[in-house]
């Protein structure tokens, strides 16, 4: 990483965590579960960087070692993001479902 | 095409995130948010598939064998899980996001290693992946035993082998185990430092896996009961972290934007969580809660039983239900429904619920089990709304809930003191469904329980409330 990508991935990294607080003051409590559980879903974005780690063919070099831990790496994370995002969906349907459908 | 442009399909997925993040906030557009989260998702994978294409091909057998194993499991457990198992799952899937991130600073490091032509040049751009590197490793391995922890302590228990005995997850927690904490914490900087100086040596790789290990352990065990929440919404956070310091290391920036945000994010949960319950983060994490201070219990109080109960109730023009930890330990949502149910049709009651911040194991845990059993939305009232109700409330049927009710909150001493709590004791009666008087887990004696107004009806709460429902419906 060079100086000039350094400062920016520090940028990128306080100003998210400003955003991440202000995006998440104004939520009523009813929904901390469903945001709790949508948000650890988005922590699986690790993904990308197991796909990476995992296409032994990539940048050259991969061994073999490396990519079998991309690879336990790759499937934690998709069990992470594809049922934290089904869940919660389930979660918010059931909330949000019963609020459209009235009686 | 050159593949750096690529990095705009991160921009778009980034801003998905953040569109997603946002609209979870409000009912009406929380599913649409969880939705962009998920698309957000697609686009990153997607771009990162194209961009590998793009710049020297790609070998597809561990990349489909991982999102095909791990997308399968995860969503078979996502549609089979109860609803009463959410906290868990959750706790669960926090556990393995927070080790993605660690192995994939792991698979990194071993590149290097195996194949010393791929190491960063030395100076910053080595000095800079070897930090990363120990930092993922450390947040993202604490995660995982920490969250695998309070998994088990959500479900109360883990069977040896299978079919062996069921064995109670321990809640442990002397002072002196502060200092282990420290220490281990110390020890793990060093070997950071140490790695700075020596980043070829396999020892310290092995031992800073070692100590986060060990210090995501002892961090949960001495943590129990209602400060559960407040450990998993942490854990949530530093999984956000690990996938951000995991971005450092592979210079992406999506990684580092949707890591920092869910890092921001939980521990802004964290905070609101620690607030509804004063007490503050250090407390939670350095006091073995509800320890030895536990009062002991010395007034009594006579048993009512249900059909007293429905007696007294009949003709109640307005009742207010106060769910509460133990509603989801009986899991008598479907029950308290009914009960609702029948006093609308039979009398006309207005009924409402009064929703606690804490209540439950996770905020919105009540929500959630209550919509399971179809009650519908409006009917959910938060604390601050519903206190000024209470006076005019006949009846206030509190059904396993204790600390969130104990007036003992409004005094200035005692482990209680500030904490908002529902104004049960206004209401002209109160229902008290428990097992029995002992304390809830701040340890504290509730007055409420010794009110001339309070029938206690005691026992399960499944139970009580279908015999309850037989006596309504009898009467």
């Amino acid at each position: 990483m060079t100086p000039e990508a350094l400062i920016a991935s520090i940028t990128l990294f306080v100003l998210s965590i400003f955003l991440g607080f202000e995006l998440i003051t104004k939520v009523p409590a009813t929904l901390h579960t469903p945001l709790m559980s949508g948000a650890n879903a988005i922590s699986g974005i690790s993904v990308v960087g197991a796909l990476l780690g995992a296409n032994v063919a990539y940048e050259g070099g991969q061994t073999l070692v490396s990519g079998l831990l991309a690879f336990v790496a790759l499937t934690l994370a998709m069990i992470n993001v594809v049922g934290g995002f089904a869940v919660t969906n389930r979660m918010l349907s059931m909330i949000a479902g019963k609020k459209r459908g009235g009686a | 095409m050159d593949a750096a442009w690529m990095d705009l399909g991160y921009v778009l997925s980034a801003a998905l995130f953040i569109f997603g993040l946002k609209k979870l906030g409000h009912p009406r557009t929380a599913p649409r948010g969880n939705a962009y989260g998920a698309l957000g998702m697609l686009v990153a994978v997607l771009t990162t598939v194209g961009k590998m294409g793009i710049d020297g091909g790609i070998e597809w057998s561990l990349i489909v064998a991982g999102l095909v194993l791990g997308g399968g499991i995860g969503y078979i457990m996502a549609v089979r899980v109860e609803m009463t198992g959410m906290p868990e799952m959750v706790a669960l899937f926090n556990g393995f996001g927070g080790a993605a991130s660690a192995l994939v600073a792991l698979s990194e490091t071993w590149r290097w290693l195996e194949n010393s032509t791929l190491m960063p040049s030395a100076g910053l751009e080595l000095q800079v992946a070897v930090l990363a590197a120990g930092l993922s490793a450390l947040v993202g391995w604490v995660t995982l035993t920490g969250s695998l922890l309070a998994m088990f302590k959500l479900k109360g228990g883990f069977k040896l082998f299978w079919a062996g005995p069921w064995i109670k997850t321990p809640t442990w927690g002397p002072s002196w185990l502060n200092g282990v904490k420290v220490l281990l914490l110390v020890a793990a900087f060093g070997i950071i430092g140490a790695q700075l100086s020596d980043p070829t040596n396999t020892s310290l790789l092995w031992a800073i896996l070692a100590i986060s290990c060990l210090l995501g352990v002892v961090l949960v065990l001495p943590i129990g009961g209602a400060d559960m929440p407040v450990v998993v919404s942490l854990l949530n956070s530093l999984s956000g972290i690990a996938a951000a310091f995991t971005g450092f290391i592979i210079g992406n920036s999506v990684l580092i934007v949707a890591g920092s945000l869910v890092g921001a994010s939980g521990l802004i949960l964290t905070f609101i969580m620690c607030k509804a319950m004063n007490r503050t983060l250090s407390n939670v994490l350095f006091t073995s809660f509800g320890g030895s201070e536990k009062e002991s219990v010395t007034r009594t109080k006579v048993g009512s039983d249900p059909d007293e109960v429905a007696m007294m109730i009949d003709g109640a023009q307005k009742v207010i239900i106060v769910p509460g930890y133990g509603m989801a330990v009986s899991q008598c949502q479907h029950q308290v429904k009914e009960f609702a149910d029948l006093l609308a049709d039979k009398f006309d009651t207005e009924v409402k619920y009064a929703i606690h911040p804490v209540a439950g194991r996770m905020p919105g845990h009540m929500n959630v089990l209550l919509a399971e059993a179809n009650v519908p939305y409006e009917q959910l009232i938060e604390m601050d709304e519903i206190n000024s109700e209470f006076p005019d409330a006949d009846v206030a049927l509190v059904i396993g809930a204790n600390d969130t009710t104990n007036p003992a909150a409004r005094g200035d001493t005692g482990p209680l003191a500030g904490m908002p709590i529902l104004d049960v004791d206004l209401a002209r009666t109160i229902v008290i469904v428990k097992r029995s008087l002992s304390v809830g887990y701040a340890g504290v004696d509730n007055d409420l329980f010794y009110m001339d107004k309070t029938m206690m009806l005691f026992g399960d709460g499944k139970k009580m409330m279908t015999d309850l429902n037989n006596a309504i419906k009898e009467s």
